[in-house]
Parts: C-alpha cells; structure tokens; sequence
C-alpha cells in the first residue's frame, strides 16, 4: 500500500516536471534562435498527425497511407477562407472547426468505398486517395465549367497560396508576439503554446476514445475481424468512425500549420510526408501513446538536429573539406536509423506493455 | 475523336504498359512469397536505368559499337541491380521475417530513402539524357506512328515476361518457388531452402527491374535520381489491381493501367492522368476486392 502511494506520488512529480519542461521549452530553445522554436512547433504538430493516426493503424488495424491528404484538406480549409486569395477572412473559431470537420467528412468519403478492403489493398487505396487530392490542389487553379469560358482559380495550383492569416484572438495577433513583465515572448514562442494545448487535446481524447466502448471495439477489430463481429460488433460503422477520428485530427493540425506558416502548397502534402507519419507510429510503437509520441518528436527532430550536426562548417572543421552535402547525409542517417530501430526494435521503441508481452510470447 | 487517334493511344498505351508490367512483376513475386510491399523497387529501377546510363557511355567512348555497348550495359545493370536486390533481402528484410507485419515495410521506406541518396551521392542530382542509341524515328503503319525503339520494348518485355512464366510454372526453381509462396514451413520440409529460393525470387525480380529501368530511361530519353518513385508507385498500383502475389495479375495490370492512362488523356487534360490511374484503381477494387485475377485469399479464421 505504501509503495503503491509512493508509485503515485513519483508519477505525479514526473508529470509536474514534464509539464514544467515543456514550458520552459521554447525559451530555451529561442535562446539558440527563433530557427529551432519553429521546429518545436512543426514537432508538436506531428504530434498530432501521428496520434490521429495512430486511431486508425495502431488501434483499428486499418494500413492507411494517405493520411496526409487530411492534413492538406485542414491547411486548404483555412488558406482558402482566411487569406488574400478569395479576401475571405474568418476567424479561427470557425475556421478550425470547419477543417475539422470536412476532414472527417473525407475520412468518411475514403472509408465508404474501401469497407470491403483488408491489409494491402486498403494501403494502396489510402494512397490513390491522398495522390488524387494533391493533383486536385495542383490543378484547381484552371477550372472551367463545361460550356462556359470563365476559369476558375480556386486553389493557385502548384504556386501555392501566400499570405495566410495567422491566429488571431478577438483583434490580437499571435505572430506580432508579447511582452510579459519583460519577458519578450515571440510570435512562434505564443504558437508553441497553442500547439501545446492542441497537442495535450489530441492526446486526452485519443486516450479517452481507446479506453472507450468504441475504443475496445477497434482493438477487437485490429485482433480479429470475425470475431469481432460475431461479438455484434457493426464493423462497418466502426471503421468508418475510426476513419473520421483519425482524420479529425489531422484537419486540426492542418490548419494550425497554415496559420503558422502563412503559406501552403500541394509540395507539402505529397506521399513521403503520409509515409513519414506512419514511420513516427510504427517506430515508436503501435497503440502506445507515449511510444507514438516519441515516435513523432524523434523524427521530426532528428533530421534538423543532423542538419545543423553535419553543417559544412563542423565538416569543415572535422575534415578539411565538406564529404557530402548536409542534406545527403541528413537522409543517409535518417534511414539507416529508421532500418537499424525496426531491426533491433521490431515492435517499436516504446511498444505497449501488452503488446511486448504478446510478441516475446510469440517467439517462446 | 477519330479512330485513328485511339488507335495510336492504345499502341502507346501498350508500350508504357509493358513497362510497368515488368516492374509490378518484380512487386507481385516478392509479394507472393514475403506478403511484403518491397518498396525499395522503384529505387531498384532507377539503379538499373543509371548503371545502365553509366556503363554505355563509358563503352560506346571506348569504340565498341552502340548496340553491343548497350546490350553490354544492360547485363551489366541486370548483375548489379541483382546484388542490390539480394543483399536488401539478406540485411533489411530476412532478420524481420517473423515480426509484426510492419516493421519489414518500415524498414522497406528506410531503405529506398538510402538507396535514393546513394544514388546522389554517386550520380548526382543531375537529369542525364540517355544515349538515343536504338532509332527513334517514327514508322508508320497505316495510320499509326511508333518508332523502332518502341517496337524493341514491346518485343523486349512480351519475351521477358514470357520467360519468367515459364520459368515459374515449368522448372523445378519455379516449382520451389510457387511451393514456398503457399507455405514457408511446410516447404522447407520438403527439402526446400527456403533463404535460397527467396534469394532467387528478388534477384529475378530486380533484374527485370533493371531492364525496365533501361526501357523507361531509353523511351524518355532521360534518367535521373528520383525517377524510381512514380514508376514504382504506378507499378504498384498495377499489381494491386491485378491482385498481388498473381503473375498474370501483374501483367494483365500493367497492360490496363497503360492503356487507361494513354487512352484516357484523349478525354482528360494530362495534367489529371495520374488521378485517372487511381480512380481506376479504387472502382476495380471496389467491385473486385481481390484484384481482377487475384484470387479470394481464405478469411483468416
């Protein structure tokens, strides 16, 4: 009993250190320049991508590789309708919501017709889907009814769209930054907190919804499909819920990345990217929050911290002269560690501890 | 539209079919036997189709005549691209035979990232124009128009496939092979090396590989670092809709999404060929979950 009080008492002290960590966080990172606070922020919304995905391969078992094309309908959602471009300007309460939204409303779209599909054919069905809506954003700005002659630009093609608006709260700009009792708070440093919070949302209600009843039903869907529905479970109904959830987020993050970064393109949202997000689940550990988290900070920051790492002036320093490129190299350890973690680690980094047990199991 | 014009997309479509043919071959032989997307592949062609590059320029400059020089170069390719092939199997994929389904696929994207800049690191990044070295001017057949390298790919790819089928359905290799894609265990009982065969297999494949490389290079005139990645995810595409693990599949996949993409861009602007490609993709799996020929895998029970 007392050790157990005591497991409690130092689980709290972990979750208050962390908490305090990812507070101070930004700042230090803004003391090695606003460069490295920015990629903070793009991490947390990894964060974000990778759990919202994680419903759908961790948890349900559904091989989607199209999951970026939710990311890119919540970036359009909020480039098109707060931006020069229509000189349509809403305000984030309804912007994020509507992105949200319609991203499910595509999960849904891509979930309908591929009910029947199981394993490999879903995957490449996932990816045909997030293929399709990339040369969609790429050749929408050339629409033309038939029979008409008026052209219609609705997405500027591969061009992209400029000049986004940011977070704006009730007539404060988030990007114009803060002073609070003389501490200078930048325009991305305030982003990181709303990421944060964003981030913390994701995580609280992927955790709710898979310890929910619908929750348990993805797992027993993942386990077995038969099974499952020979337990009266509505297969169809909870793979499209899996399908919605998973894209939910992604809408989410997609939109607080236009707000950040003031401009997208279709180059953003191609299959590497879709690729990428599933590495971060797989490599940190499938189902396991925390391992999926991991996933996503490991993988987002790795390649920056190489980058600056591998500079032509450290080369220069080690070797006289620059071996390679910095951005070859980059690559060249990132997918020898992605190789060499899925080797040693076939389970993930941070696999779930039923999971862990299951696959040792396995090999008795 | 004229039947004239159809006529030429359809010969058009063939051509570009082959070639994807071959590749998806490669995917759907690897994928009969490991149930893995090798996505390394597409890097493998593009291997082929450098090498290749390389080696023929290197020899026509040394004197020795054009066509000998790229039938040289091609072997050349064939042998390289077969050791990339059987050492990716041997270092990335065999250690993950029997864990979770999507480790080897993880550990498949890593290796095509590397492989992708080794090729920088050796090529470069630049766009290489390749040696136009079979004629590529145009001969025309009654209202169609093909050229003499068109024709050499066609008959290339017919013969290569036709050779593999042979050898998978009429040789004691082919034998072994279709008895390990049924059942690993039960066919290393039976005497079978399984590491060999699965050797065997992905030598196979990344050689048609590099020849297909070789094809796509000479029919575009150009090769580059990146050119495996949308060949390969077409490919892909190919064999899926053919139902993976079938070889008739691959074929019969290959030759319909080159003839839906040539033949549909008389009706869509090109910039929306690929999108047609997909869509064909999604409604054949739609009603046929299994691929066109691919046959219904038993429920896992």
């Amino acid at each position: 009993m007392n050790s157990l009080l005591q497991n409690k008492r130092n689980q709290i002290i972990a979750i208050v250190a962390l908490g305090i960590f990812l507070l101070i966080l930004p700042f230090l990172a803004g003391m090695l320049g606003q460069a490295w606070v920015r990629i903070l922020n793009i991490t947390l919304l990894y964060v974000m991508l990778a759990l919202g995905l994680n419903v759908v391969v961790g948890v349900a078992g559904l091989l989607d590789l199209g999951y970026v094309a939710f990311y890119a309908v919540g970036a359009y959602v909020w480039a098109l309708l707060a931006s020069q471009h229509f000189d349509l300007h809403y305000p984030w309460w309804v912007l994020l919501p509507l992105g949200a939204f319609l991203a499910a409303l595509a999960g849904l779209m891509l979930g309908a017709p591929v009910l029947k599909l199981r394993g490999d054919y879903l995957a490449i069905v996932t990816l045909g889907f997030g293929e399709i809506i990339r040369i969609l954003m790429n050749n929408l700005d050339k629409v033309s009814l038939p029979g008409g002659d008026t052209v219609y630009n609705i997405t500027n093609g591969p061009r992209g769209i400029t000049g986004i608006d940011g977070l704006n709260f009730f007539g404060f700009k988030l990007s114009k930054g803060i002073e609070i009792f003389g501490l200078p708070v930048s325009g991305l440093q305030l982003y990181y907190f709303v990421f944060l919070a964003f981030a913390c949302f994701s995580v609280w209600m992927v955790y709710n919804l898979q310890h929910s009843r619908l929750g348990r039903a993805w797992q027993a869907l993942r386990e077995d499909e038969i099974a499952a529905k020979a337990m009266g479970i509505n297969v169809r109904n909870v793979k499209l819920a899996a399908f919605a959830f998973g894209a939910l987020t992604g809408g989410l993050a997609g939109g607080l990345f236009a707000a950040m970064q003031g401009f997208v393109s279709p180059e953003s949202f191609g299959l590497l990217e879709s690729v990428m997000i599933l590495a971060m689940v797989v490599l940190g550990g499938m189902g396991h929050i925390p391992g999926v988290i991991l996933g996503a900070v490991l993988l987002s920051a790795m390649p920056e911290v190489i980058r600056y790492a591998a500079d032509e002036n450290v080369q220069q320093k080690v070797f006289g002269f620059v071996v390679v490129a910095p951005e070859v190299l980059r690559n060249l350890i990132f997918s020898l560690a992605m190789i060499l973690i899925m080797l040693y680690k076939p389970a993930g980094l941070w696999p779930s501890p039923e999971r862990k047990a299951e696959l040792e199991g396995d090999r008795v | 539209m004229s039947i004239d014009v159809l006529l030429q997309q359809i010969v058009n479509g063939l051509v570009v079919g082959s070639v994807y043919a071959l590749v998806a071959l490669g995917y759907t032989m690897v994928y009969g036997i490991l149930q893995l997307i090798n996505f390394a592949h597409g890097e493998i062609v593009m291997i082929g189709a450098l090498v290749a590059l390389v080696v023929t320029k290197a020899l026509t400059a040394a004197g020795i005549p054009p066509v000998l020089a790229l039938l040289l170069a091609i072997l050349a390719a064939m042998i390289v691209c077969a050791i990339v092939g059987v050492s990716i199997e041997r270092i990335a994929y065999r250690p993950l035979r029997s864990a979770p389904r999507l480790a080897p696929l993880i550990t498949a994207i890593g290796v095509s990232i590397f492989l992708q800049q080794v090729a920088i690191l050796v090529f470069g990044r630049n766009y290489f124009t390749f040696p136009e070295i079979i004629p590529k001017s145009p001969i025309n057949i009654g209202p169609i128009t093909v050229t003499a390298n068109e024709i050499v790919i066609l008959i290339t790819s017919v013969s290569l496939m036709a050779g593999l089928l042979w050898l998978v359905n009429k040789t004691k290799i082919g034998t072994a092979m279709r008895a390990t894609a049924e059942d690993q265990k039960v066919a290393g009982l039976m005497g079978i090396d399984i590491n060999k065969i699965i050797a065997i297999t992905f030598a196979i494949g990344s050689g048609l590989g590099a020849v297909a490389g070789v094809m796509v290079a000479s029919n575009y005139g150009q090769a580059h670092y990146y050119m495996g990645f949308m060949l390969g995810l077409k490919a892909f595409t190919a064999a899926v809709m053919g139902g993976i693990g079938n070889l008739w599949g691959a074929v019969a996949g290959g030759l319909i999404l080159g003839l839906v993409e040539n033949v549909g861009l008389i009706f869509v602007r090109g910039d929306y060929k690929d999108i047609f490609a997909f869509v064909v993709l999604v409604l054949v799996l739609i009603f046929r979950p299994q691929g066109l020929i691919g046959e219904k895998v038993a429920e896992r029970a």
